[in-house]
């Protein structure tokens, strides 16, 4: 075990050296830099084109670009993402402060989706009546089709303007949680709800399922005991990857909603040109791809004990 | 009808079957229709089928795929597909009307009164449940015993039904044990609420012949002691005769003829029920070609040397010796049987003859040429020479493709003859496998077994190859399609004089087919000779354990037999 996860490390630093080699060469062929960027945002065009030379070759823009890329990985490598170009304060502490609101976010959006796509999955797969079974499967492509930001708009009309229900916005709180975990959440409950449909379905016309049916087994002992787990794998991998596009979702929803959040520094980032920060967001979509591919990974022997770990390495 | 039957069929009752005289039969099923629904309509799979088992007694349907024999089962304990319905007729157990049943009531039923041993031990348990729960589960199902008291229940039955060490396999998740011991778990999860009435849908047609015959051997002993009654779906005439009191034998959904097993067998009545018999490799006598001499021809076409295969890292105890110090020759025009069961090699061996795995040790010479060593573009060469027939024609043919692009693929990949020249040849070889040509354009799904594993016959000389390896090429098919084809390839030899490299498990087939037989187990060869001599005289315990195997319905260990006052005519 102690051997797998250490080839899994081993396995995670390239991607996550990839990323950060990507993102910093996507950031060096843009024709402004770091620097450029701040003086004009500063609006402070008094400075003389000798002044930001002087500027530029004292910050190190003027170094080549390899030496530049050495740099910040060794930056990285101690903790340190630099500076936001905007605020002036550490990357690193910037997003952590962020986080937070966002990890709530996204487990309260991951609980309420994953849960729904079970159920709706579930009722589809078993549903006798065809009509009632299209109904239902209709209901993921439509979720996943309404873009986020619409839907969030829409219940912030409704709940919140009309019913005057729950808070449009805001980061403290519960009550300022429930429409934006919802809305989070819809892209979560289509995606669950169709794979473990199909998957159940596919599960149904295996011969232990006859073999159980034969025993004298009821319908919801059918599901419980012997159809969910067979059926679940397929949906355990593909929340794996909804929990990465979360962090995407996260960008519109707490916009939308005017929350605190990794979500809104990456849009406010983007915006502003602030590319350090920017660099930081992405390390960390990509940290939180390999760490949540692993937690996956780890718990399929769990649910099946034909998977074995060491497999997986091979 | 069940007021007529007291005092008729009786007699045949054997065991402790306790009233069944009184009762009338366990199991009766009068004028039974079942309909699918298909596309653009429906299809009556059973067109009427009459049959009564009963307490004690073991029946046999017999009939190849399509016959209905497997709806008519599941129709029983109300299993049936979810496209199919039953649209007339009548089916009583123990005097109720299983139609009339509401859902809790025949889950009632299910388990505790009718068991179900299922076709397929490597699909039918719940690969993420330990066996030991899967057991218990019927118990606790129909509130025989508490959770708890159910675990030591399964640990008994467990016992009961021939497994060792029932403490550890209770345990044990079903990809933990093997094909023989998952279907004895099944015969478990059967018997464990105690019914009286076992449905078994081709409970052996999945394992190797040695362990069938156990599992059959236990299942009988089974029923015998506890009285319970056995509905034996087969396609196997042979085995039906040897296990059955009586046998049914449909046909297109229908009764052909049904009556005493050893009766029906010696003295059949209808042409069907006679041209089954005469197809059943088991009950075919004689060879397909007459004994030939090994002649001295020289060089022989194919020289296989010291082979041995290695899978897993060698050295590590994981490694398994596939294939161990393997070698044959094979002369022009005669065929080579490799016999043997799940795991002994053989499969392993032909994927080496024909260059898809690499040896570890030994050499391969077709006509002079190492075959072993040789790079694709020589390898690509052989394969002209070189063929092969698969087991399964449902998946060894482009679905995609039509029959006639199926056989000139390989005159395109090798670049031979104008396009009207291999349309010509494609025609020839249809011919020659005694396909219509107004087949030579559908798709493989639009054939049966029997036309698909002609054409993929067809594939495989098209090439005028002067060697083919057929790798269980029969072992998919119905019987009478069988022996359709073992004639045809006998057929294609003679006239072709092309060799075979014959791959299989049934030592029934072989026995047909074969010049020279190689018993393979655990990768090694116990035993070669000419097929006289291996079945007459063989000299390995194995080759003995094997040739006992094969269903032999007239050395039947019953003695007693009703007497011949007790006569049913078929229907």
């Amino acid at each position: 075990m102690a051997k797998y996860l250490a080839s899994r490390a081993l396995q995670a630093l390239p991607v996550l050296l990839g990323t950060f080699t990507l993102a910093f060469v996507l950031l060096s062929v843009l024709p402004s830099d770091a620097l450029s960027i701040k003086l004009s945002g500063s609006g402070d065009s008094a400075l003389s084109q000798e002044e930001i030379a002087r500027l530029r070759a004292e910050q190190g823009y003027d170094d080549p670009l390899p030496l530049q890329y050495v740099r910040q990985l060794g930056g990285l490598l101690t903790g340190d993402m630099g500076v936001s170009l905007h605020t002036g304060s550490p990357v690193v502490s910037m997003i952590g402060s962020a986080l937070p609101h966002t990890a709530r976010l996204a487990v309260a959006a991951l609980l309420v989706g994953v849960t729904a796509g079970l159920v709706i999955g579930s009722l589809a797969a078993h549903a006798r009546s065809r009509a009632l079974r299209e109904l239902l499967m209709s209901v993921p492509p439509l979720g996943i089709s309404f873009p986020t930001f619409a839907v969030g708009l829409v219940l912030i009309q409704v709940v919140s303007f009309q019913w005057r229900a729950l808070p449009s916005g805001g980061t403290d709180g519960f009550e300022s949680l429930v429409l934006p975990a919802l809305t989070l959440s819809l892209p979560v409950t289509a995606t669950v709800a169709q794979i473990f449909a199909r998957s159940l379905r596919e599960v149904l016309d295996q011969g232990y399922i006859d073999t159980a049916t034969a025993k004298g087994a009821g319908r919801l002992r059918l599901h419980l005991a012997h159809a969910v787990r067979n059926a679940a794998g397929p949906s355990l991998t593909a929340t794996g990857m909804v929990i990465g596009n979360l962090l995407g979702g996260a960008v519109v929803t707490e916009t939308v909603f005017s929350r605190e959040g990794v979500g809104r520094l990456t849009a406010d980032a983007v915006t502003r040109q602030d590319l350090p920060v920017v660099q930081g967001v992405v390390l960390l979509s990509a940290l939180v791809f390999v760490v949540v591919n692993l937690l996956v990974d780890l718990t399929y022997p769990l649910l099946d004990r034909r998977v074995t770990l060491t497999e997986a390495t091979r | 009808m069940s007021a007529a039957s007291p005092g008729r069929g009786v007699t045949v009752a054997p065991g402790p079957a306790d009233g069944a005289a009184d009762t009338g039969p366990l199991l009766s099923i009068e004028d039974l229709r079942v309909t699918y629904r298909v596309r653009g309509g429906t299809r009556e799979a059973v067109r009427g089928v009459s049959l009564e088992v009963h307490a004690g007694q073991t029946v046999a349907v017999v009939g190849e795929s399509g016959s209905g024999k497997s709806t008519t089962a599941h129709a029983v304990n109300g299993m049936l597909a979810p496209g199919a319905r039953v649209t007339g007729g009548r089916i009583t157990y123990a005097g109720q009307d299983v139609a009339a049943l509401s859902r809790a009531g025949l889950r009632r039923l299910r388990g505790a009164e009718i068991g179900l041993v299922p076709q397929d031990p490597g699909a039918s348990l719940n690969p993420t449940a330990r066996v030991g729960d899967q057991i218990a589960e019927a118990l606790v199902i129909h509130r025989i015993a508490s959770r708890r008291d159910a675990a030591g229940h399964a640990l008994r039955l467990l016992a009961e039904v021939g497994i060792d060490r029932p403490e550890l396999r209770a345990r044990q998740f079903p990809h933990e044990l093997s094909g023989g011991m998952r279907q004895r778990v099944l015969i478990a999860i059967a018997i464990a609420a105690g019914p009286r009435l076992l449905i078994a849908d081709e409970p052996t047609s999945a394992l190797d012949a040695t362990v069938s015959r156990r599992v059959l051997d236990h299942l009988a002993g089974l029923s015998a002691e506890h009285g319970i009654a056995l509905l034996l779906i087969t396609h196997d005439l042979a085995m039906a005769a040897e296990r059955a009191d009586r046998i049914v034998v449909l046909r297109e959904g229908q009764v052909v003829e049904q009556g005493d097993a050893r009766e029906l067998i010696t003295s059949p009545r209808r042409g069907y029920t006679r041209d089954l018999l005469a197809d059943t490799p088991s009950l075919r006598s004689g060879r397909l070609i007459p004994a030939r001499e090994r002649r001295d021809e020289g060089e022989p076409l194919l020289k296989v040397r010291g082979l041995v295969k290695t899978f897993g890292r060698a050295g590590s105890a994981d490694a398994v010796r596939a294939v161990d110090d393997v070698g044959f020759d094979v002369g022009r025009g005669r065929t080579v049987a490799v016999l043997g069961e799940s795991g002994s090699g053989k499969s392993t061996t032909a994927r080496i003859l024909l260059g898809l795995e690499h040896p570890d040790a030994g050499s391969v010479l077709l006509d002079g040429t190492e075959l072993t060593t040789l790079g694709a573009a020589g390898l690509r060469q052989a394969r002209r020479r070189l063929q092969i027939v698969q087991q399964n024609p449902y998946t060894s043919l482009d679905p995609r493709f039509t029959v006639r692009r199926v056989v000139a693929e390989p005159l395109r990949a090798h670049k031979i003859g104008t396009p009207r020249e291999r349309d010509a040849r494609v025609e020839e070889m249809l011919d020659a496998v005694a396909l219509p040509s107004d087949l030579a354009d559908r798709r493989p799904r639009e054939l049966s077994g029997g036309q698909r594993q002609r054409v993929a016959i067809a594939r495989a000389l098209v090439l005028r190859p002067e060697i083919v390896v057929c790798d269980e090429p029969v072992s998919a098919l119905d019987v009478t399609v069988q022996a359709q084809i073992l004639d045809l390839l006998t057929r294609l030899q003679r006239e072709l004089g092309v060799s075979y490299v014959f791959i299989s498990h049934d030592l029934a087939v072989v026995r047909q087919i074969a010049d020279e037989v190689l018993v393979m187990r655990h990768g090694a060869v116990l035993e070669h000779g000419s097929a006289e001599a291996v079945f007459a005289e063989p000299s390995h315990p194995y080759t003995r354990d094997l040739l006992a195997a094969v269903a032999d319905p007239f050395h039947q260990p019953r003695a007693e037999h009703p007497d011949a006052a007790d006569r049913e005519t078929a229907r």
